[in-house]
């Protein structure tokens, strides 16, 4: 079973179209992978079907990197 | 107001016969055929299982696999073509050039798969789970979009939507944005990924898909006795406009020359021509005036011709009243003979074709026309291909809501 790190960074790889090796924790989506305004929207839904959760919009704008992502599922499993 | 010559210098083409223009080219030239059994959903309840799909596509040929993820393959196609036709026309787009380049770009459908599998998303998964690509991913417009921002293209940009006459109509307008001096550069066409289920049940619903599945080939026979409507294809093609004048000057190789456009409205039936074509005769008489031509100067049309029992005859019996005693001693052809029907398509590949017959002084031919109906009684160039002078030409494309244009093409002097 994957951690919830490398289940992140997975999602973060595959909706942004980055190499596993392009990602860290500290990665903002927007400023270092390359993600307009409407990826970002797409990757919080993906992150909330691979987790099974429901992200509210205001919380969904704070998540800007890798870390506060998964900071937020820890938080909300 | 001078009106400015407008000339073609590069052309782009995805089609069920190949993934480019000139493999598409000549497999047409032997009067191969693109159509096949349907294989990418289960047919089995549908009375239509043919179609012309696009099989050979590999999208990271032309496209960043990211942005492709954001496209319906329409958009793919249509990126594909126009991206083909760029590099044919060995155009660059600096700065002086970019607000004076621009895009005409339509589909007549749009993004039909996207759609279709986005409401069996949201009817299972509720609202919440609809992509915010989404829109852009399923709107016509978004080839030309992409497009400029591709390459920096910030003329003109528009897409417009009349069923089977889109493409035909988007060359045509980009042709007089260039000839008014709106622009210098335009890439124009059309694209398709009408193929989708939702698509097939709706044109079947229509009785307008030829039900040949035993013969899938010989599906597509305009003026042909036995023809039982048309066959859908995918696909998408593209033209680089310029001015003759921008052309000259960068010493561009010009493949024909847009002389004449008209548009026309049947005024009549959703999906029916009239029976007097009196659509398609003022969308040609007008295609010619606006070029400067006498009837007798035309040796070629491409034709609308796709194998659909009422629109065939009314198109030839349109072309014997507009061009009288010469309409004996000019060549028809119908491409979709062999590339089946690619709706919007369909007017741009068909540009494209037009083009490429006066530069090589050939005609295609119509596939399958083995008994000529009553009627019918024109030369269709039948079964092969044949040289011969091409110093003008019309391309016909009539839409469903009787939207008609045609296109005049001469060869480049």
């Amino acid at each position: 079973m994957s951690t919830i790190e490398e289940r992140v960074k997975k999602i973060v790889c595959e909706q942004l179209g980055v190499k596993e090796e392009e990602v860290s924790n500290e990665s903002s989506f927007v400023e270092d992978l390359g993600a307009d305004s409407l990826d970002t929207v797409e990757l919080v839904m993906a992150l909330e079907e691979e987790f099974e959760t429901e992200i509210p919009d205001e919380e969904a704008e704070k998540i800007t990197t890798v870390q506060e992502a998964i900071d937020y599922v820890v938080a909300h499993q | 107001m001078n009106r400015k010559r407008v000339v073609i210098t590069g052309v782009g083409a995805i089609t069920p016969l190949a993934s480019g223009f000139q493999a598409t080219w000549d497999k047409l030239l032997e009067g191969q055929s693109g159509i096949g059994l349907i294989e990418h959903f289960d047919t089995s309840s549908y009375p239509v299982k043919i179609c012309g799909a696009v099989n050979d596509f590999q999208v990271a040929d032309w496209l960043n696999p990211k942005d492709a993820r954001k496209m319906d393959l329409f958009l793919q196609y249509g990126l594909a073509a126009s991206i083909e036709a760029i590099q044919n026309a060995g155009l660059e787009v600096d700065e002086a050039l970019s607000p004076r380049a621009g895009v005409a770009f339509g589909s007549g459908i749009g993004g039909i798969t996207t759609i279709e599998e986005t409401v069996s998303l949201l009817e299972k998964k509720g609202p919440r789970r609809v992509s915010p690509f989404f829109i852009p991913s399923s709107i016509t417009n978004m080839v030309a979009g992409w497009l400029s921002m591709q390459y920096n293209l910030r003329g003109p940009n528009f897409a417009l939507t009349t069923a089977c006459t889109t493409g035909t109509h988007c060359i045509g307008m980009a042709a007089r944005t260039i000839a008014w001096g709106d622009a210098d550069v335009m890439i124009a066409g059309g694209s398709e990924k009408g193929s989708a289920e939702v698509g097939i049940a709706g044109f079947s619903a229509a009785r307008a898909l030829s039900s040949r599945n035993c013969e899938p080939e010989k599906a597509s026979r305009p003026w042909d006795k036995d023809r039982d409507g048309f066959v859908l294809s995918d696909g998408a093609a593209a033209v680089v406009l310029e001015s003759l004048e921008h052309a000259q000057k960068r010493g561009a190789n010009i493949l024909a020359e847009v002389s004449g456009f008209a548009m026309s409205g049947d005024a009549y039936h959703m999906t029916s021509p009239p029976e007097d074509g009196h659509g398609a005769m003022q969308s040609m008489t007008g295609a010619l005036k606006d070029a400067g031509l006498n009837v007798d100067q035309v040796d070629y049309i491409n034709a609308h011709g796709t194998s659909t029992p009422a629109g065939d005859v009314v198109e030839s019996r349109a072309v014997e009243r507009v061009f009288g005693d010469h309409a004996q001693h000019l060549a028809m052809s119908s491409t979709k003979s062999m590339t089946g029907h690619l709706l919007g398509a369909a007017g741009a590949l068909e540009a494209v074709l037009v083009a490429q017959s006066i530069h090589e002084q050939v005609a295609l031919p119509t596939i399958n026309l083995d008994n000529p109906d009553e009627g019918c009684v024109l030369d269709y160039v039948p079964h092969s291909s044949r040289c011969m002078r091409i110093e003008h030409a019309l391309s016909n494309s009539f839409g469903f809501g009787g939207s008609n244009a045609t296109l005049a093409f001469s060869r480049y002097k």
